[in-house]
C-alpha cells in the first residue's frame, strides 16, 4: 500500500473551540458576590417616647472584652447555646400580645410552641433581645452572636411557614427574590410579623 | 502553452488556520488588560468572619463599602477605617456616605446599603462607632459582610 501523505489537520474548527471556551468562561465566571448579615439600624428620633418594658420580655445578652457571654446576668454560655436560648425565649408565649392600635386587647400566641412560662416573654411581638457588647469585644464574636440571633428567628419563621404554607420561610424568600409576587409578599410579611425581629443594642460598655 | 492553461480559475480558499491564533490573541489581550475595579487596600486585608444566615447583597451599584482592619504597619495599633482609596477617621464616615449619595440618583438613595467589611479581630467599639455615624445621617441599611459557612468557632478562636 502506498503511504498516504500526511494530510494537514483541519484547523478551521479551532476558532470555534476557542470561542466556545471563551463564552463558557464568560458565563460561568461570577465575581465574588458580597454577602453578609443584613441589619436595619433604628432611626434616630428627637423625642423617644418613654416605654416601659417588663424585665421578663427582655433577653439580656452581654459580651465582655474577653468574648465571654452572659445571659440575663446570671448564666455563662457558649455561642452555640444562644440559638436555643433565644428560640425558647421568643417562642415562650406566656402571656398576650400588645394591644392593637385600635384598642382591641392583645391575644395569646396561638402558634407558639414554647413552655408558656409566665416568667419568660409574653409574646413574640413583645420579646426583645438586647445585645450589650464591650468596646473591646472582637468583631468575630459580635457577628457570631448576631448570626445566632438571626438564625433563631429564621428557624422559628421556618417552622411556622412549614405548618401554615407547607414550605420553608427561606424557600419563600428565595422564590420572592427570583419571581416576586404579591401573594408571596403577603405571606412573608405575615411570617415576619408573627416573629418580628426586635433587637436592641445599648451603648457599649467602655 | 499547456503550462499556462493549467492555471486554475477562481480564488483559492482563504486559510482559516490562523483564525484561532487571532482569537486566542484577543482573549489573552483582554485577560491581561482587564483590571477589576477593586479598591486597593491600604489596610491589611480583612479576614471576614463566618456566618450561616447570610443574605446576598443585591444591586451592587447601590452598595458603599467600608473596610475596617489593622494597619499594614505593624507598629500602628488599633483599627483603621478605609473607604475608597484612603484611610479616614470615624467622623468622616458621614461625608463619605454623602459623597456616595451624591453620585446616585435621588430615588435610589433610600435603597443604598452600607457594607461593612471588617476583620474578625477588629474591635466592636469601632464598628459601633461607625454604626452610630450611619444612624446620624439616616443611612440605616447595613450589612456586615461575612463569608458563608457553618464554622462559627473560627470567628473567635485563632
Amino acid at each position: 500500500m502506498a503511504r498516504r501523505e500526511n494530510s494537514e489537520i483541519n484547523a478551521g474548527s479551532m476558532a470555534d473551540i476557542a470561542f466556545l471556551l471563551l463564552i463558557f468562561f464568560l458565563v460561568t465566571t461570577t465575581m465574588d458576590v458580597d454577602s453578609g448579615i443584613a441589619r436595619k439600624l433604628p432611626e434616630k428620633t428627637e423625642d423617644t417616647p418613654e416605654v416601659t418594658i417588663k424585665e421578663k420580655n427582655v433577653l439580656d445578652i452581654t459580651v465582655n472584652r474577653n468574648n465571654q457571654i452572659l445571659i440575663e446576668g446570671t448564666d455563662f454560655v457558649q455561642v452555640s447555646d444562644i440559638r436555643k436560648i433565644a428560640m425558647d425565649f421568643i417562642d415562650n408565649g406566656g402571656g398576650v400580645s400588645a394591644p392593637k392600635a385600635d384598642g382591641t386587647p392583645g391575644t395569646p400566641c396561638d402558634y407558639c410552641q414554647g413552655a408558656k412560662d409566665p416568667a419568660s416573654s409574653d409574646h413574640p411581638s413583645k420579646a426583645i433581645i438586647s445585645l450589650q457588647s464591650d468596646r473591646g469585644t472582637t468583631y468575630g464574636m459580635y457577628v457570631s452572636i448576631q448570626n445566632e440571633i438571626e438564625a433563631s428567628y429564621n428557624e422559628l419563621r421556618n417552622r411556622l411557614a412549614l405548618a401554615k404554607y407547607k414550605r420553608t420561610y427561606s424557600d419563600m424568600l428565595k422564590d420572592y427574590n427570583d419571581n416576586g409576587g404579591e401573594k408571596l409578599k403577603e405571606k412573608i410579611d405575615f411570617l415576619k410579623d408573627s416573629y418580628p425581629q426586635i433587637i436592641s443594642e445599648p451603648e457599649p460598655i467602655k | 502553452m499547456s503550462k499556462f492553461k493549467k492555471k486554475k480559475k477562481g480564488l483559492p480558499a482563504i486559510s482559516t488556520a490562523s483564525l484561532p491564533d487571532i482569537v486566542f490573541m484577543l482573549l489573552f489581550f483582554f485577560m491581561v488588560s482587564t483590571t477589576m475595579r477593586e479598591t486597593d487596600l491600604l489596610i491589611k486585608k480583612p479576614i471576614l468572619p463566618t456566618a450561616s444566615e447570610v443574605k446576598k447583597l443585591e444591586h451592587k451599584s447601590l452598595v458603599s463599602t467600608i473596610y475596617v482592619g489593622k494597619s499594614k504597619d505593624t507598629r500602628i495599633a488599633g483599627d483603621k477605617i478605609q473607604v475608597n482609596d484612603k484611610i479616614i477617621d470615624v467622623n468622616d464616615v458621614p461625608s463619605f456616605i454623602f459623597a456616595e449619595r451624591a453620585a446616585r440618583k435621588e430615588e435610589e438613595v433610600k435603597y443604598m446599603t452600607t457594607s461593612i467589611k471588617a476583620d474578625k479581630e477588629a474591635n466592636v467599639g469601632t464598628i459601633l462607632d461607625i454604626k452610630e455615624q450611619l444612624r446620624d445621617i439616616n443611612a440605616l441599611k447595613v450589612s456586615f459582610s461575612t463569608t458563608k459557612g457553618n464554622d462559627l468557632k473560627s470567628n473567635f478562636t485563632n
